[in-house]
């Protein structure tokens, strides 16, 4: 089995968000960059599947510029065998979508697994268009992935509730938890990493049809207005008649 | 600028954020026609005329009552090719967004989706989405004839001014290949209020202490019409279901009116609910970083807060 997990390079959960240049560029000073939290969900069940089943290969992708290899060969020390990091900013989604489906043409993967959605442009929709482009069948969020031969078992999540669904592979999914635990590298994995191949290819050329204007802060919360837990009648009617949100 | 708008059924009615959704598409001033997929009601129909659908087009095969996304994607671009439309609005949702994906790379569209605002069409057509998980906005223009919008709920008002209309019958041509995905079964929390829709959410964190404790939670929620929702470690450890997770890794909410009772404020908690206009904090203590992102606090016991504020919200109605 040949799976390809597609991985982002994004902010840690935890970072402030702050914009540079007219507010045009991200300001990266200070900010730890991660493997997308929902991509790391789509490696750990790649690997898992490897685990499962000897001769699987997991090879990881991800498009963007050479400051993302850190992040790419994390994934390698979780356990993928090799790596492509297509040489472009990932300037939106149809242009990543586009170098996927190009790099994934001619190599027949049986799964390409990615997050639901990366969390800096949170398009949800990378592993859709990569499907149609490939004219392969596409899902997410998928919460639950197991294989029987060439069929597909998922789980997708849906509002408020789960829906069961059976589809043959080649498969394109979009993952979320709890499809699998989130793998930390050990010092094996780690040592591994270093030596495992790491191709760089050069991006194809899209017309994309968007083109970003200015990124916006939501304007700042006004103080808290505290009241006295003995009170609660307070509260309810300043929602009422203050916030008018009762 | 001529919309086609999708339209998302639920046990025959249209969805909410649907509903908006035609309301957004008629603010573009032009002609508006909705798609309906699979079985629904006349009231559905004269509900989405009212919102500022032209037109409504049906298509009440019960093979479509699942929410079959490539049957829907390849309905919606015929729909598209018939009506001649180049724009296409519908919900932010599991079903409306890898719809919308799918339309946008058959057609080359530009598309955006989480969209949060009526466009600004003063130079080009630039929409405002939310990005980094709630954190941030990004303003960007949609260059194509070809546009995929997917908005978030709130995005617009749903209006009620439109015209009386009637279904005209659509009948896509699907194939085996467009019902490939096998659904299986689905299993959907019924009768509750649905979390991602919902006008009031009341969520608890790990100091609610345990499953067992969650009654009064629920209490509130009934009282004041809302739905449930927690933090990530309630639904890891199994107190609550999955889809009830909210945050950055769950689902995002954008209520009128949250209350976040014995949840810290973890930023990746609040990825998922700072979109809420108004915040209310339960924390026995004073200083969990949640209170600063609230617009009312109490600090306080929620075991002895919750019993006492269910009662004034009984007693103001
Ligand atoms: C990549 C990543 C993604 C994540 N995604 C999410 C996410 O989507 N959603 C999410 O929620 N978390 C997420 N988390 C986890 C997050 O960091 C926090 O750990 C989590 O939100 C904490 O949950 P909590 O507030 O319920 O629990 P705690 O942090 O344990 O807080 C419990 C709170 O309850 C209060 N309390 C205790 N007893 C009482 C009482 N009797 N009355 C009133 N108050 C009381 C305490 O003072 C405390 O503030 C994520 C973490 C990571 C690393
Ligand atoms: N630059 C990128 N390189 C590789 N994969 C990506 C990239 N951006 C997004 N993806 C994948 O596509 C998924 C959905 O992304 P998005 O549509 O941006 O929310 C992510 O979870 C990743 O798995």
């Amino acid at each position: 089995m040949k799976i390809l997990v597609c991985i982002s390079h994004v902010p840690d959960t935890t970072s402030k968000i702050n914009f540079i240049d007219n507010n045009t560029k991200l300001d990266v000073n200070g900010v730890q960059f991660i493997i997308g939290p929902y991509d790391d969900y789509a490696l750990a069940r790649a690997i898992e599947i490897k685990e499962a089943n000897a001769g699987t290969t997991v090879t990881v992708l991800n498009v963007g510029p050479a400051d993302t290899e850190p992040t790419i060969r994390k994934a390698l020390a979780i356990g993928a065998d090799d790596a492509v990091r297509i040489n472009a900013e990932p300037s939106d989604s149809f242009f990543v979508a586009s170098q996927i489906a190009a790099y994934a043409k001619d190599k027949n993967f049986d799964l390409i697994l990615m997050g639901r959605e990366s969390i800096d442009f949170n398009g949800g929709v990378v592993h859709s268009m990569v499907g149609e482009l490939l004219g392969i069948t596409s899902l997410s969020p998928v919460m639950k992935l197991e294989l029987e031969g060439n069929k597909a078992k998922l789980a997708r999540e849906i509002e408020g509730g789960k829906e069961y669904v059976e589809a043959n592979l080649p498969l394109v999914l979009g993952c979320q938890e709890p499809i699998a635990e989130w793998k930390i590298p050990n010092m094996r994995g780690i040592m591994s990493a270093r030596t495992k191949p790491l191709q760089v290819i050069e991006a194809i050329t899209v017309n994309t049809g968007v083109s970003l204007k200015a990124f916006e802060l939501p304007p700042a919360k006004g103080a808290v207005k505290m009241i006295a837990a003995d009170n609660v009648a307070e509260l309810v009617n300043l929602l009422k008649n203050e916030a008018k949100v009762l | 600028m001529n919309t086609l708008v999708f339209i998302e059924v639920a046990e025959g009615k249209a969805k909410k954020t649907s509903l908006e959704a035609v309301s957004y598409a008629k603010a573009l001033n032009g002609q508006v026609t909705a798609l309906v997929l699979g079985t629904a009601d006349a009231q559905t129909v004269l509900q989405i005329g009212k919102a500022g659908a032209d037109k409504v087009l049906h298509a009440p095969d019960e093979k479509l009552n699942q929410g079959s996304i490539q049957a829907y994607a390849s309905s919606i671009l015929q729909a598209m090719q018939t009506e001649g439309t180049k724009t296409l609005v519908l919900a932010n949702t599991s079903l409306g967004t890898p719809i919308a994906a799918k339309v946008a790379a058959k057609l080359q569209a530009s598309i955006a989706t989480n969209v949060t605002e009526l466009p600004d069409t003063s130079a080009g057509f630039v929409v405002k989405k939310s990005i980094y998980t709630g954190k941030a906005f990004s303003k960007i223009e949609l260059k194509n004839d070809y546009k995929v919008i997917a908005i978030k709920k709130n995005a617009a008002t749903i209006e009620d001014n439109g015209t009386d209309v009637t279904a005209t019958l659509f009948s896509p041509q699907l194939t085996d290949a467009d019902f490939a995905v096998k659904i299986v079964s689905t299993e959907k929390a019924s009768g509750e209020i649905s979390l991602p829709e919902a006008n009031v959410v009341v969520s608890g964190g790990r100091g609610m202490k345990g499953p067992e404790h969650w009654q009064p939670i629920e209490e509130l929620a009934k009282a004041l019409g809302a739905a449930t929702g927690c933090s990530k470690p309630v639904s890891d450890m199994g107190w609550r279901p999955h889809h009830e997770h909210v945050g950055q890794t769950g689902v995002k909410v954008s209520p009128q009116l949250y209350f976040a009772i014995g949840i810290s404020g973890a930023i990746q908690h609040l990825a998922g609910v700072n979109s809420s206009k108004c915040i209310v904090v339960i924390n026995k203590d004073a200083e969990a970083p949640f209170f600063k992102a609230a617009d009312y606090g109490i600090v306080g016991d929620a075991f002895d807060v919750l019993p006492k504020l269910i009662d004034a919200v009984k007693a103001s109605k």
